[in-house]
């Protein structure tokens, strides 16, 4: 879309100066104002735009959070609660923060689970959904250093259970583990490399986004048929048309988060964080933060050895696997078709494998034992199989319904019955609407 | 085919739901293995929903059943005599309330340790002079630090009932547990059950069947001046009450932004949706 001429044309004096030598507000123009985006996106394309507002917000809210907390393993608790009781309005600061790394998975969870709906990892967008999984792997590793910082008992205990997975690797594992730790247990080394890393991780999380956008604009949007942009007519203007649609989906968002922050803050959280870390003192149950409760599931559901790997590796194998996987998503999936509302039954498996992530994530928060056990087994076969079994093999053998020529056509056909101006969005179905 | 494959689903995740709370309450039969043995009761807080504040009589009694029970054995120190202002104390019944306890400051000029009455800036202490000796004192466990008992305790839920608490915003699992802990000593633990010695039966408690505290409220045990109830039922009410403020002193404050906050994003929505449909009302999409 990019490779299109640009259509901007500097009116002052000054604008031409600048176009002339550094052609920034050219950039912007070309990207969030002329850019052309398929007419028919939905809401769930608006989850984009919630992200890069979200960590816009985690990072002012974490630079200030920063001004005020004591990466020391005697302080950290104290300098946290200071801030929660006599920082002007710090009580606001942390709660945006804790909750908005919650509310940011959120976001991202839809914005993958769309992608993985509409097809949104297929050729030539296979680079751009890469770039997207190393965001998700950036922000899971901050996300995980965060929780660390308050020094309460989940925070330690949580470290000592994540950072604990590396010694099952062969040979290198205790190296790698102490590594992290910067000594044999978690302790004050751990907390201020965890402070650091806290701090540089949303840096490179923005670095891999600008990619993630340049790529986006190479190829330009999905949409819900998956059918590329042929024409002009198929496309409408960024502004003002996604950039209100944007900014309605942004609002209904930040509503729903303030929600949290302001009502139920703790809603999110672990009683436990409120105590503070006691290495000699080990929680009933050790639990990650909520966003991480399905891979946990899949750890813990290895118990069992297969041949040379035993049930520790395996579960961290299967762990890793779980987020390597999507990785390799564009090549997994044979079907010429990208969209699920032309694809009948990947539409099937793909709710199924939706409600087998919450149900995992279900079963990540329960202590490992007696039916849950088996219950996370098969929970954790389907997942694995959805991507490596019924990808690749539904692509050959499913028959699509027939394709619309072009966006235009699909959605004047939609709007046939309606009458054509007004927006039919509001009550269709979330395959449909748009 | 396709819909048989559907509704199969459906039934998989139901007879996985139905087999999870089978095992959830499996656990609380017999012998039990998982605590506490009884939820919470509910309280019906002044401070519980958006508009919920803090009922400041109630904190003042709560402040009372703390200082002459609880301070015995716990300390509160992440909580300020100052920010007793909250309560509805004045400078100098706070100066009065801080001169009461003893301080230790130091060293002075001299290079000594020495002992002066609490000013308003200090923070209600420990009744042991360290851990060690507060856990000597308490049969081989500290006792807790109050300054967040009411966050850092909360019973699980359970499914459904945690994705209702979403929409009645259900927040006060805390104090709703310590009221239950300390109104439920006068159960009687069930027949054949081993209590270990030392320690006291309360199906409410949270990591176990019993504790190490003794029943520490009974009747007419502290003084109310304003005519409020002298009973185990009342002290539980306003001690959890109280330690609720002091975990989360801002709340009222959190509440009334929070409803300043939806109120603007409510309007700010509507406004941009009629702008959005004004927008895209000649496009069909």
């Amino acid at each position: 879309m990019s490779e299109g001429h640009s259509t901007y044309t500097p009116k002052t004096g000054l604008g031409r100066w600048f176009d002339a030598r550094m052609p920034l507000p050219r950039l912007v123009y070309d990207s969030f104002i002329a850019y052309p985006v398929p007419r028919n996106l939905n809401y769930a394309w608006t989850f984009g735009g919630i992200l890069s507002i979200m960590l816009v917000a985690q990072i002012l809210t974490g630079i200030v959070l920063a001004m005020h907390y004591v990466s020391d393993t005697n302080l950290a608790f104290g300098s946290v609660e200071k801030i929660m009781r006599d920082v002007n309005s710090g009580w606001l600061l942390r709660y945006l923060h804790s909750n908005g790394a919650s509310f940011f998975f959120i976001a991202v969870y839809v914005h993958i689970f769309r992608g993985l709906y509409y097809g949104s990892y297929k050729a030539p967008r296979e680079l751009l959904w890469i770039l997207g999984c190393i965001i998700y792997l950036l922000m899971m590793a901050t996300g995980f250093m965060g929780y660390v910082l308050p020094w309460g008992q989940m925070s330690f205990w949580g470290a000592t259970v994540i950072t604990g997975f590396f010694t099952a690797v062969p040979l290198v594992g205790t190296w790698i583990q102490e590594l992290l730790l910067g000594g044999f247990a978690v302790d004050n080394p751990t907390l201020n490399r965890f402070f650091a890393l806290h701090y540089l991780l949303p840096f490179m999380i923005a670095g891999v986004v600008v990619l993630h956008v340049w790529a986006l604009h190479v190829t330009g949007q999905n949409n819900p048929t998956g059918i590329e942009v042929k024409s002009k007519t198929d496309t409408v203007a960024f502004t003002p048309y996604a950039t209100i649609k944007d900014a309605l989906g942004m609002i209904v968002f930040l509503l729903v988060f303030a929600y949290f922050v302001f009502y139920m803050p703790n809603y999110l959280g672990h009683p436990d964080n409120y105590t503070v870390a006691n290495p000699l003192k080990t929680p009933a149950h050790i639990v990650p933060e909520w966003y991480f409760l399905p891979f946990y599931a899949v750890l813990r559901a290895i118990t069992f050895n297969i041949g040379p790997i035993n049930s520790k590796l395996g579960g961290v194998l299967a762990m890793f696997g779980a987020i390597a996987v999507l990785f390799v998503v564009p090549w997994l999936d044979t079907s010429k078709v990208r969209s699920a509302v032309y694809r009948p039954w990947y539409k099937l498996f793909f709710w199924i494998f939706a409600a087998n992530a919450i149900f995992l994530g279900w079963l990540g928060s329960r202590p490992a034992e007696g039916t849950y056990v088996v219950m996370a087994q098969i929970a954790t076969l389907y997942y694995f199989a959805f991507f490596l079994v019924i990808m690749p093999l539904l692509g050959l053998i499913e028959t699509p319904r027939r394709l619309p020529n072009s966006i235009t056509e699909a959605v004047l056909e939609k709007n046939k019955g309606a009458g054509s101006g007004h927006p039919s969005g509001a009550t269709a179905s979330a395959e449909t609407r748009g | 085919m396709k819909k048989i494959l559907a509704s199969l689903a459906v039934l998989g995740f139901m007879m996985a739901g139905t087999a999870a709370i089978a095992q959830e309450e499996a656990h609380n039969a017999a012998e039990p293995t998982h605590f506490p043995i009884h939820k919470p009761k509910l309280i019906d807080w002044s401070f519980s929903g958006p508009f919920g504040t803090y009922d400041k009589a109630q904190l003042q009694r709560g402040l009372k059943v703390f200082k002459e029970v609880c301070s015995a054995c716990h300390s509160m120190n992440l909580v300020s005599f100052r920010t007793l202002e909250d309560l509805g104390y004045s400078e100098a019944q706070i100066k009065a309330l801080a001169a009461e306890y003893t301080v230790q400051d130091g060293p002075n000029d001299d290079g000594d340790m020495f002992e002066r009455p609490g000013i308003p800036s200090d923070h209600f202490q420990s009744p042991f002079p360290n851990e060690q000796a507060a856990a000597a004192a308490n049969g081989g466990a500290a006792p807790p630090d109050f300054s967040l008992i009411a966050k850092a305790r909360g019973v699980e839920r359970g499914f459904p009932t945690f994705v209702f608490d979403i929409f009645t915003q259900y927040a006060e699992n805390g104090p709703d547990y310590i009221h239950s802990l300390l109104t439920g000593y006068d159960e009687q633990p069930p027949a054949g059950m081993e209590i270990a010695e030392g320690t006291h039966y309360n199906p409410y408690f949270i990591a176990g069947k019993s504790l190490a505290m003794a029943k520490p409220l009974s009747d007419d045990q502290v003084t109310y001046d304003d005519g409020s109830p002298q009973t185990v039922d009342q002290y539980a009410r306003d001690v959890s009450a109280f330690l609720m403020w002091a975990a989360e002193p801002h709340l009222e404050d959190r509440k009334k932004t929070g409803f300043r906050v939806v109120v603007f994003l409510l309007l700010f929505a509507g406004l941009m949706y009629m702008t959005k449909r004004k927008v895209w009302a000649n496009v069909p999409h």
